[in-house]
């Protein structure tokens, strides 16, 4: 006991970390004060309460712990929390109310050329733009919620902004409202799980030149134009879920100028387009649920050595359409829930190829107005015929190995 | 003139033809909402229904049963009444019996499992298209004094609009696809009711998003009282104009 005694008493003083308390209550009232009084490794315990203190800069690498969600105003004018330090943490706070700008973008938190920060547990309320990293790594944002109401795109910024960062981590957030939820462009090594992005005015996730991220398990709702990826390589989306993004331009997902990246276990519903492809190369789109889209895939003659294999299409008024003749990807091992096949050996994979490209998906990507006759009697008539002898839609895109009964995905 | 239309209605009851119509459209849509609980996919399946067989039967119906009481009619002309007046009674009576039929058929399981305001749509522009084809059958029945041709005449009436008309108009889109074509289509959507029931349909079932602008520009018009009421005005357009024309030759007309 007397041994355990000496050691602690050894450690404490090596550690010397202070905790200051902040509030009315106590003696230090303002956060600029305690931020000025504390040195690097200490602790903020700021109480409950509104603070108004313009813009803060913090330079020290300080722990901020806000108790009871105390309130950080930007008062409609100022960027709240200006961070340049390494291993800062921020938890517990409500941000509301920063200024709008269209020169600056201005953030309830801005992270700039810092590592290893944490923004924990925080609400963010009418932001221009939410959390902001640029120039940064290893940091984490975890737990947090961003709404926000805007009417225009002009009017709002992201709310997880990220530019030029590496290995960082964004998760368990719910982001609403914003112009794009979660925004990565020059974003390295990087980790999207489990995020709720819904009803933002542009994407709910926008990515570009952002090479060998993985995003997981996000969900991806009622977004302005869906989730666009672009200009990458070696990204993985696993497991996501892209709902209702639904529009005359919309999409679930936009893959442009995508190389060696993963498309598995994803749930596409309820979009206008499933998935659009666009100059995209070596990707592998496998095990994901494509549920009454409008188009499932849309796939541009851009795009070659994508593999499809093991998804199911059910419901969707268009499975494939494309804009040329040349098939340069391999679609097979497909459920579609159109197919009419039959199956005489029992292996539960057709005997007869499908295909996927119906002759009025065709007409209607080269005459955008002939969608007039959907569903008419003229156009089944001239679907079946078509069917029966391809003569318009590309001969050799058909699965040749469609399966009998839908994988149980999930 | 409602003695004359009791009488034509009674007739119209013997045949029980009208019952199985009844029954036939009351049994698919039980048969769809045993099969599916979406009320979008219940009213998609039956837009099918809707705008194909139920202009088929209307027709076909029509003019076989004025030819069954072409009878009943010279006695009826016999008496002092005028001819618009047993004329008018006639297709008032075949057109109220058919559109009950088709009101109890498809709207009573709407009333039994819910969704009744699903069926709004359906339901209206269904009793429209069996209003225009009744007054089409009774023109093509009083431009021939022969039943199979008047038969065939209505049945071309009717293989025109759900056909021949869409190729037409297939082809007006591919030959001047260079163009903006919304309003011609808009137009020219409006000479064929069945087109014009369709595309009421499909814009209020939400795939409107996939039709990119053409869509945007339907949505907006329809969507619109104005539309509303440019649809409702050119449906009724078409029920009149049938019938006022085959009143007015069937005065005329050397029986």
């Amino acid at each position: 006991m007397l041994a355990l005694l000496g050691i602690l008493v050894c450690i404490i003083p090596a550690v010397h970390a202070t905790t200051y308390k902040i509030g009315n209550q106590h003696n230090i009232k303002t956060i600029r004060e305690g931020i000025a009084l504390a040195k690097a490794g200490d602790t903020l315990l700021i109480s409950a309460g509104i603070y108004r203190e313009g813009n803060l800069v913090l330079e020290k690498a300080l722990t901020l712990i806000g108790e009871n969600f105390p309130v950080l105003d930007g008062e409609n004018k100022y960027e709240i929390l200006t961070v340049h330090a390494q291993h800062v943490v921020i938890q517990g706070f409500r941000f509301i109310d920063t200024g709008i700008a269209s020169i600056n973008d201005l953030a309830a938190i801005k992270i700039l050329e810092s590592k290893f920060v944490s923004i924990l547990n925080n609400r963010f309320e009418n932001t221009f733009f939410g959390i902001y990293f640029a120039s940064s790594s290893d940091c984490l944002v975890d737990k947090n919620q961003l709404t926000a109401n805007a009417e225009a795109e002009h009017q709002i910024g992201n709310g997880i902004h990220l530019w030029k960062c590496q290995r960082m981590t964004i998760r368990n957030n719910r982001i609403k409202g914003q112009r794009d939820g979660i925004y990565f462009e020059f974003v390295t090594d990087s980790h999207i799980l489990n995020n709720y992005s819904e009803g933002n005015m542009r994407y709910g996730l926008h990515f570009m030149f952002s090479n060998d991220d993985e995003y997981r398990d996000n969900t991806f709702i009622n977004n302005g134009a869906g989730v666009a990826v672009m200009y990458t390589k070696g990204v993985k989306m696993i497991h996501n879920t892209f709902e209702h993004n639904w529009g005359s331009s919309s999409y679930g997902l936009l893959l442009k100028d995508i190389r060696d990246s993963f498309v598995l276990d994803n749930v596409f519903k309820e979009n206008s387009i499933g998935i659009f492809m666009e100059g995209s190369s070596r990707n592998e789109i496998k095990n994901n649920e494509f549920v009454k889209n409008g188009y499932a895939l849309r796939l541009q003659a851009s795009c070659d050595d994508n593999v499809f294999e093991h998804n199911n299409f059910r419901q969707n008024t268009f499975d494939l359409v494309t804009n040329g003749s040349l098939v340069l990807n391999t679609i097979k091992s497909n459920y579609w829930d159109r197919y009419e096949g039959y199956d005489l050996n029992k292996d539960k994979v057709g005997d007869v190829p499908y295909r996927p490209i119906s002759l009025y998906g065709t007409v209607i990507e080269r005459m955008p107005t002939a969608i007039l006759l959907w569903r008419s009697f003229f156009v089944f008539l001239l679907d079946r015929a078509e069917k029966a002898i391809p003569v318009i839609t590309p001969e050799n895109l058909k699965d040749e190995l469609p399966s009998m009964i839908p994988y149980d995905l999930r | 003139m409602t003695r004359v239309l009791k009488y034509v209605f009674y007739d119209i009851l013997r045949t029980r033809f009208i019952l199985f119509y009844t029954a036939f459209l009351l049994v698919c849509t039980f048969a769809l909402f045993q099969f599916d609980s979406d009320y979008g996919k219940i009213v998609l399946s039956l837009m099918n229904i809707v705008l194909m067989v139920v202009p088929l039967i209307a027709v076909v119906f029509t003019t076989i049963h004025l030819y069954n009481s072409y009878e009943f009619m010279e006695l009826m002309l016999a008496q002092p009444i005028h001819r618009n007046i047993v004329f008018l009674s006639e297709y008032m009576g075949v057109a109220l019996s058919l559109c009950m039929a088709y009101l109890i058929g498809i709207g009573l399981p709407f009333l039994l499992f819910g969704g009744i305001a699903y069926s709004a749509t359906l339901l209206s522009t269904g009793i429209f298209l069996t209003l225009v084809f009744v007054s089409l059958a009774f023109l093509s029945a009083v431009l021939t004094r022969d039943k199979a041709k008047a038969i065939g005449i209505a049945l071309l009436f009717w293989f025109y609009f759900s056909l021949i008309y869409d190729g037409l108009l297939l082809w007006v889109v591919y030959s001047f696809s260079d163009y903006p074509l919304e309003k011609v289509t808009l137009a020219l959507i409006a000479f064929n009711p069945i087109d014009l029931a369709r595309i009421i349909l499909l814009l209020q079932l939400d795939i409107s998003a996939l039709m990119g602008y053409t869509g945007a520009f339907y949505k907006d018009f329809f969507g619109s009282h104005v539309g509303l009421l440019f649809s409702a005005g050119i449906l009724t357009i078409w029920v009149i104009a049938p019938i006022a024309l085959a009143t007015r030759i069937f005065a005329r007309k050397d029986l």
